[in-house]
């Protein structure tokens, strides 16, 4: 059975599942829940500066993405940070790391943009015997009105510098997370290297407006009629995150620095994929608060048959596999053809295959007599489109033409070499082909 | 107690009125809001759906389910009404399994279709719960056809012609309109009045008036009505019963399945309403099986359908068959009547086994006698009261196009004409067509 230990920064956990900073890790009672569900570590929700406590809003905190039958394909917040004091936080960190060495304790920390402040809590973090700190640059709502959160993640110089002195009053590894609300994520993770992070993770939660109530003409969540915007997060910005974990990952100045996976991790495929794409652990939230701390279980297990069927003794095993192959749209190779083909025995005959072709694409699909659909190989640009709308999975498959085939679109050779638009001929930039 | 199911004879009270009552509830309970989005999501919004060849409306099936999954379930019924005024009842009494449901590509894709009857009846009821009619009238053409039958066909017409700015007039035979949706359909398929309660909904887009007691050759002549209006639609239903031909036919206890059809549906306490402790109801389609079901449903003991032929040449779907079966009506088959038995009281039907040799069906010779204190004919219905001078084709009305017959100014729909299933749905889809077709002869 493959072994799901992982070891992120020297922080040892029993598997790479933690939960991350949020409401399933604002107390005592939910973190010793979620250790007793299985959950290898979690990061505590992020504290504040000492002194009166964060006050939340006392109307509905959280908006709503449903797919079918509400399933909850995207979650939208307006909490800030840990509305408790910071003493009770930091005494029930101490007991529960001491009750559960085994497990991941990091401390999120958010405080104002001054030397002071990070050196007024960073010791008091670091008597609770916490494994590590990460560093909240991230939330989109509320603090980074009074200039934290995403407003310090938004400027790379600001990043350094606080991780700068984190590294200089901390001795334990510093966890730099990363808003997706930029441009290119490289330059606050280079940011983070710079100031000497010993990992970045992310994302955290996407700027949002899930949905406006048509009768009060207002966004929701609706506090009082009024709405503001939230940050989201759940399955729904998977994608966004595997790119910019991937981004990091790939650019050649952070290359090997420690990631930690979050967004919209549900499955343990999710997490894979996020491993995969050079992320050492993931961290969860949305699924624990659709589903319960449970759900872990599942991920674990997924996790340990997928590794099993691979031959994969550890995490570490196949961390960044799938980065080598994240590549630029230039270098894709222009010489490899596909053609749709439609598995005639396994088609349902819904034509949402030719609908999608025939209104939005290249007409590459031919409605025949008795609801039979057919590729038209002299028309089809292999774009995946029917494969993506096709409600039977495995019904259109793309097949790669071979070598010396002929393509019937552009009554062109396939040709059996590796050429992309760097050495394409309409590409007026093109060098020569070596 | 004392009319339980095991006493002979044809008695009222055979469960408690409770049990009955429960008996004769919804067949298929209404989906709830929450139900309706989880079984319209499963809809693909195929392109050129099955679904809507198959529906003898077209009804946009794609479109209103997805009405309905993007909360509108009063546009969806909108898109239903469209094409089928009488949407609603169509929902609960179409053999959707025959229709929409069986050519639903989820049907070929996991052998469960997407609900589209329910489906159907969730956005209709939703409109019709607010009493309110979706529809007004086109400004007046000053014509007047005459609608003779208020059955699906005739509503359907009348509503399209009084929609289209024509006057009507229906003429009914009997007490109340409605037709087969009132009088003839099993009755845990359409309850709660619903029928009665979907023609004053209808009626309420005006221009329709509805004289009952009225029929051809009761007091109306075709040359009068010829005379009198514009044009005239007959959907006169078939109102003749096939006779068995059989010795004892005329014994105590022989009734025909229609009209007990019709009396249960117009019984204000179904517990007073007798039926046999063993009944045997002849023939093989949906009458035979709505007999059977509610005769069980009252509480006889033990129902039997005997059908001439096969299972594969039954009339009634297999769905129908199944219901049939899981309410306790035992169905045989390849057995056709030969004589029934009896002093002046029913006792007994004796039954010979069929095969057919040559493409023909015949007796074997071999006989069963089952017990019987009622039987019930539902060996088929024929056209009655047609008009004189009118042609006929295969017993019924013959009809061009949309419903033209072979007199000028004269259209047939519904069960009385040639062609179509004999279904709720094929007379609407009759009569709204008739009537556009009517509409442009008057060229208003």
């Amino acid at each position: 059975m493959a072994d799901l230990t992982t070891n992120f920064l020297g922080i040892s956990s029993p598997n790479p599942f933690w939960l991350a900073s949020a409401p399933p890790t604002d107390k005592e009672y939910n973190v010793r829940r979620a250790f007793e569900a299985g959950w290898g570590g979690v990061v505590w929700k992020t504290l504040g500066e000492p002194g009166p406590p964060i006050v939340n809003v006392n109307g509905p905190r959280y908006g709503v993405l449903h797919g079918p039958d509400r399933r909850v394909l995207g979650l939208n917040n307006i909490e800030l940070i840990t509305d408790r004091p910071l003493e009770v936080n930091l005494e029930e960190i101490a007991r529960v790391k001491a009750d559960w060495p085994d497990r991941a304790v990091v401390v999120s920390i958010m405080v104002p943009c001054e030397e002071a402040a990070w050196k007024t809590i960073l010791p008091r973090v670091a008597e609770t015997g916490a494994d590590g700190i990460e560093l909240n640059f991230g939330c989109p709502h509320g603090m980074s009105e009074r200039g934290m959160g995403s407003a310090v993640g938004q400027v790379p110089e600001y990043i350094e510098m606080v991780t700068r002195w984190c590294k200089e009053n901390y001795d334990r590894p510093v966890i730099v997370k990363l808003t997706p609300n930029i441009t290119d994520i490289r330059y606050p993770a280079r940011a983070a290297k710079n100031g000497g992070a010993d990992a970045v993770s992310l994302i955290n939660t996407v700027s949002s407006i899930t949905s406006v109530d048509l009768d009060l003409f207002c966004p929701q969540p609706t506090i009082d009629g009024k709405g503001s915007h939230g940050g989201y997060c759940g399955p729904a910005v998977k994608p966004i995150a595997l790119n910019m974990v991937a981004e990091i990952a790939r650019d050649p100045e952070t290359a090997g620095l420690p990631i930690s996976g979050i967004g919209g991790i549900t499955t343990w495929r999710d997490a894979a994929e996020y491993i995969a794409l050079g992320c050492g652990n993931v961290q969860v939230c949305t699924a624990a608060m659709t589903y319960g701390f449970k759900v872990v279980q599942e991920m674990i297990a997924g996790l340990s048959d997928w590794m099993d069927e691979k031959g994969l003794a550890r995490v570490s095993d196949f961390v960044g596999r799938a980065v080598p192959n994240v590549t630029d749209w230039q270098y894709l190779n222009l010489n490899y053809v596909a053609k749709a083909k439609i598995d005639q025995d396994a088609c349902i005959k819904c034509g949402r295959c030719f609908a999608a072709c025939e209104d939005t694409s290249h007409q590459a699909i031919a409605m025949k007599p008795g609801r039979v659909f057919e590729v038209i190989d002299a028309e089809c640009v292999a774009c995946n489109l029917c494969v993506d709308v096709c409600p039977v999975e495995g019904c259109i498959d793309m097949v790669q033409m071979r070598p010396g085939e002929v393509d019937p679109r552009t009554g062109r050779t396939v040709e059996p070499d590796y050429a992309n638009w760097t050495t394409h001929p309409n590409n007026p930039m093109a060098r020569a082909a070596e | 107690m004392a009319n339980g199911q095991t006493v002979s004879g044809i008695r009222a009270g055979r469960l408690p009125a409770g049990e009955i009552a429960a008996n004769f509830g919804d067949l298929h309970p209404p989906l709830d809001a929450h139900e309706a989005a989880v079984a319209a999501d499963r809809c693909y919004f195929c392109h050129d759906a099955p679904c809507i060849a198959a529906c003898p409306t077209e009804i946009d099936i794609p479109l209103f389910i997805r009405q309905i999954q993007t909360g509108n379930p009063e546009g969806a019924a909108r898109t239903i009404f469209e094409q089928n005024i009488l949407g609603g009842m169509c929902a609960r009494v179409c053999p959707t399994e025959t229709l929409c449901e069986e050519a639903c590509v989820r049907e070929e894709a996991e052998g469960k279709p997407v609900e589209i009857g329910r489906l159907q009846r969730f956005a209709t009821d939703s409109l019709m719960a607010r009493g309110a009619h979706p529809y007004t009238r086109a400004a007046a053409t000053g014509r007047h056809v005459a609608v003779i039958g208020a059955g699906p066909a005739g509503l359907a017409c009348a509503h399209r012609l009084a929609m289209l700015g024509h006057d009507v007039t229906i003429y009914e035979a009997r007490d109340k309109p409605g037709g087969l949706n009132e009088f003839g359909i099993a009755a845990y398929k359409t309850p709660g009045g619903f029928a009665r309660a979907e023609v004053e909904w209808l009626l309420k887009i005006g221009g329709i008036a509805v004289k009952t007691g009225r029929a051809l050759g009761r007091g109306l002549t075709l040359d009068a009505l010829k005379r009198d209006h514009d044009a005239v639609f007959l959907s006169i239903g078939l109102a003749g019963v096939n006779a068995l031909g059989l010795p004892g036919e005329d014994l105590e206890g022989v009734h025909d399945a229609v009209d007990f059809i019709a009396e249960l549906r117009q019984a204000d306490d179904l517990s007073a309403l007798p039926v046999g402790r063993n009944v045997v109801v002849l023939g093989g389609g949906m009458t035979a099986v709505d007999a059977a079901v509610q005769s069980k449903l009252l509480g006889a003991e033990s129902v039997t359908i005997a059908y001439r032929r096969g299972r594969d040449a039954m009339p009634a779907s297999r769905y129908e068959q199944d219901l049939a079966a899981s309410n306790g009506v035992r169905l045989m088959f390849n057995l056709a009547p030969v004589r029934l038995l009896g002093e002046t009281r029913l006792e007994a039907v004796e039954l010979e086994y069929t095969a057919t040799v040559g493409g023909r069906l015949e007796g074997t010779g071999e006989t069963v006698t089952l017990a019987a204190d009622q039987v019930f004919k539902a060996i088929g219905q024929t056209l009655d009261g047609a008009p004189g001078g009118i042609a006929i084709e295969g017993g019924k009305i013959a009809v061009t196009g949309a419903g033209r017959t072979s007199l000028e100014g004269v259209w047939a729909g519904g069960d009385c004409a040639a062609g179509g299933e004999d279904l709720t749905v094929t007379a609407v889809a009759a009569g709204r067509d008739a009537a556009m077709d009517i509409h442009a002869a008057l060229g208003a």
